[in-house]
């Protein structure tokens, strides 16, 4: 298959993700469960987020086989993490036939430099943004999917409104440019003037932008998705939380009607206690920071 | 003339903008008041586990149901052939009847697999001839019962059928520039 269509297909399934909540989980009953609730996809990893920050050290790719025991336990899309320009973690990730990959923040860096050529895998990528130029700048090196990179495991929501709202601001700024414009903004963002055109012509990124990064409660998904989100990562907020599957299938319903606060009002009821969340200043380590 | 699109998860809105480049209005169906005076419905591609539950959740499941058996023209592309399937293989097994089974055909569910397994092939579907069309992590079907009329194969799998007010895909028209099928079911609910 040639490289276009390949691409088509994976910014396709991102498409096919679109309203829906993809949800972090460490083990096959985990996801069995985010399943069972409405996730679209789950993210299998080891440690959320929130435990990756307890536990410090470096933070790798998770064990294949226990990313294969969730691809076993579950239908929908499975998506993992590899670390920032580790492109063996991908290459391991693309041979178990895993559906996306997250080259992510949230895992210790392994390149500060180069992030990873995602046009040299079959498989799609999904990586995250804090403003337009980040990213317009992954999606040239060929994601095929972006969200918003928040600040993960913090159950603060701060971070992934300030960058959804940025990503979008600047997406109206390069609408309102001359088309003689143009040429100047690709040099400010870093990438080619193609992606500009793209986002000048159609007032929005070439791919699926999602929110991701402190949302917890069902309000916090549909705030993201009235800013613009097209869908929401949910990482450490549910199995953090104290009814991970009442919170779930929670946070599902919001996303699908994010604009019907009778209704979220009624999905809030009883949740029990939400992750308890540490505000990101109150934090060492600064993920969003990674890979820029 | 008024096409609702399932929107509950998925890829709804490049269904409302096929519709609107045919001069049709679409409408987001988030609720069961939204299907009220539909002329025809379409099930989007998207995440069948999610869809279906969501059509349970929030209290649409019978009201479609009742409203295909009764006539109404429905298109479903890839996750809404999953949800019009009577039998569906490889299903969601936790939810209970999560289809609305009005299509007398057996889905396999990821029948090509993962998303390495995703593909396009260019075929007829039906009347039309040579449609691009795209499979992403899609089914396709087994076995039709004898009255319904197979609309397009890939390689021996069925991956299109009709069945009196039903059309379903196993691919994704909407994703394709190609605005024919969609045309094709106009026609369908004008006729109707």
């Amino acid at each position: 298959m040639d490289k276009t269509t390949q691409y088509e297909l994976n910014k396709g399934l991102a498409q096919m993700l679109k309203g829906g909540v993809i949800m972090d989980v460490t083990t096959p009953e985990q996801a069995k469960i985010a399943e069972k609730a409405g996730a679209c996809a789950v993210m299998a990893l080891e440690r959320i987020p929130a435990d990756i920050r307890a536990a410090g050290g470096v933070s790798r790719m998770s064990d294949p086989k226990m990313i294969q025991s969730i691809q076993n336990a579950v239908s929908i899309p499975v998506m993992a993490k590899c670390r920032i320009g580790h492109f063996v973690e991908a290459q391991i990730l693309e041979a178990i036939e895993i559906d996306y990959i997250d080259e992510s923040e949230v895992l210790s860096p392994a390149d500060d430099i180069y992030h990873i050529d995602k046009t040299a895998f079959h498989v799609p990528f999904v990586c995250g943004a804090r403003d337009l130029g980040e990213a317009l700048r992954r999606i040239n090196e060929g994601a095929s999917m972006i969200r918003s990179k928040g600040e993960p495991g913090t159950g603060d929501v701060i971070q992934a409104v300030r960058h959804i709202r940025k990503i979008n601001a600047e997406i109206r700024r390069i609408t309102s440019l001359n088309k003689d414009e143009l040429y100047e903004a690709a040099k400010e963002l870093r990438v080619p003037t193609t992606l500009v055109q793209y986002v000048h012509d159609h007032g929005k990124l070439p791919v699926v932008n999602f929110a991701a990064g402190g949302v917890a409660t069902p309000a916090d998904a549909a705030l993201m998705m009235q800013l613009g989100a097209e869908g929401v990562f949910v990482g450490s907020g549910i199995f953090k939380s104290g009814n991970p599957k009442k919170r779930a299938s929670a946070i599902v319903q919001a996303v699908t009607n994010y604009n019907d606060a009778k209704l979220i009002a009624k999905l809030s009821e009883d949740l029990g206690e939400a992750m308890v969340g540490i505000n990101p200043d109150e934090i060492k380590v600064i993920m969003e920071e990674r890979g820029i | 003339m008024k096409i609702g699109v399932l929107a509950l998860q998925g890829a709804f809105i490049e269904h409302i903008q096929c519709l609107e480049k045919l001069g049709v209005n679409g409408i987001e169906i988030r609720q069961s008041t939204d299907l009220d005076g539909l002329d025809g419905l379409i099930l989007p591609g998207g995440e069948s586990t999610v869809q279906g539950k969501l059509l349970h959740d929030l209290k649409m499941f019978d009201k479609i149901k009742q409203l295909i058996s009764e006539g109404l023209p429905v298109l479903g592309t890839c996750a809404g052939l999953i949800l019009l399937g009577a039998n569906v293989i490889n299903a969601d097994s936790q939810n209970q009847n999560p289809h609305l089974g009005t299509l007398p055909v057996t889905v396999q569910r990821n029948a090509y697999g993962r998303q390495l397994g995703s593909f396009v092939h260019t075929g007829d579907v039906g009347a039309i001839e040579t449609f691009p069309m795209e499979f992403i992590r899609a089914p396709y079907i087994k076995d039709v019962s004898n009255d319904v009329e197979i609309l397009s194969r890939v390689d021996s799998k069925i991956v299109g059928v009709r069945y009196k007010n039903q059309i379903g895909l196993a691919f994704h028209p909407e994703m394709t520039d190609d605005l024919r099928i969609h045309k094709a079911f106009i026609n369908l609910i004008k006729a109707s």
